[in-house]
């Protein structure tokens, strides 16, 4: 099962997202944000960063690179039904999906304007998507949380057709530390293939390397989840 | 040379976290007359050749694809750089 793992210039998790996916069991395999061709891939991942230093907007430029290009064609338009390739973008990775259109919304400076890293409590919401399936519903995770421009935010009828159609993936438990509307940590499009999460799974799937609960692993079955659903499609 | 100077404000009902600090910052330095603040951005294009509207109309499609995101700002102004301010 190869799960592509996109870097740009100034992407700083492509490492730990290419290690989560190895721990998964899964063949990472590493793309580069100037070639359009994904290596025919089941599946990618968008990682954490900076990509091009954050300029304009976080994720604007690397949005219109040519690896995008062909991710956003391959992930099919957002409210569609029928499953295209499956994307979860962290952190950086989020911002790019929104500014891509894959997903609705924006990522905004966070509320108390500092950057924030901390580990962070979540409760997993929808489970029937490409990336979350081995959560159960309403499962507690501790994963790292780091963002200076992490609050979601969209329209009250955005927010309203998001929690209607249960595309909520992830909300944020105890403290809400970016001001995102309605403690909302990550969102999915309408057939569940591509998520975007604010805080980090693949700074937690090995024991010993991660936040102290639950050994530090919460994050890893975002990872065995695309293997699952990779497949069994 | 021409240029186009474009304008792009985040939208009103958007929360402008930059806004308030500076708003703040400008209270504590004695301007507290000033009751908001709201910070935008101004880009600056240069143009081979004189700015006549269809170059104006390209600017602001360049304006609305690449240097505003429509979810959270709005494209406030488009103009020819020896425009009156």
């Amino acid at each position: 099962m190869r799960i592509g793992v996109v870097t740009f210039p100034g992407s700083l998790d492509d490492r730990d997202a290419v290690r989560a996916v190895r721990i998964a069991g899964g063949t990472p395999v590493s793309l580069w944000h100037d070639d359009a061709d994904i290596k025919g891939v089941d599946a990618v991942v968008l990682p954490g960063g900076f990509s091009y230093g954050d300029y304009l907007r976080c994720g604007a430029i690397a949005r219109f690179s040519p690896v995008m290009n062909e991710i956003i064609r391959l992930a099919g338009p957002p409210d569609q039904v029928s499953s295209g390739l499956p994307v979860l973008g962290i952190c950086n990775g989020f911002q790019v999906l929104t500014e891509s259109h894959l997903l609705p919304g924006a990522l905004v400076r966070n509320e108390k304007q500092q950057f924030i890293c901390r580990d962070q409590k979540l409760r997993i919401e929808r489970t029937s998507t490409a990336w979350t399936n081995g959560y159960a519903e309403g499962q507690e995770i501790v994963i790292p949380l780091k963002n200076g421009e992490g609050g979601f935010i969209a329209d009250e009828s955005t927010l309203d057709r998001l929690e209607g159609e249960g595309r909520v993936v992830a909300r944020y438990l105890d403290v809400n530390p970016n001001g995102s509307r309605r403690d909302i940590a990550g969102i999915s499009n309408a057939s569940g293939t591509v998520v975007g999460l604010m805080p980090h799974p693949e700074h937690a799937t090995e024991a010993g390397y991660g936040p102290e609960a639950n050994n530090g692993t919460d994050g890893l079955a975002f990872f065995t989840s695309a293997l699952q659903g990779v497949l069994s499609a | 040379m021409g240029r186009v100077v474009i304008d792009v404000m985040p939208k009103p009902e958007i929360l402008d976290p930059q806004g308030k600090a500076v708003v703040g910052a400008l209270a504590r330095l004695g301007f507290a007359e000033f009751a908001g603040a709201r910070q935008g951005k101004r880009f600056e294009l240069e143009f081979e050749g004189e700015v006549d509207q269809a170059v104006l109309d390209r600017a602001r499609e360049a304006a609305q694809t690449l240097l505003s995101n429509p979810v959270i700002e709005d494209v406030v102004a488009v103009r020819a750089a020896s425009d009156p301010e």
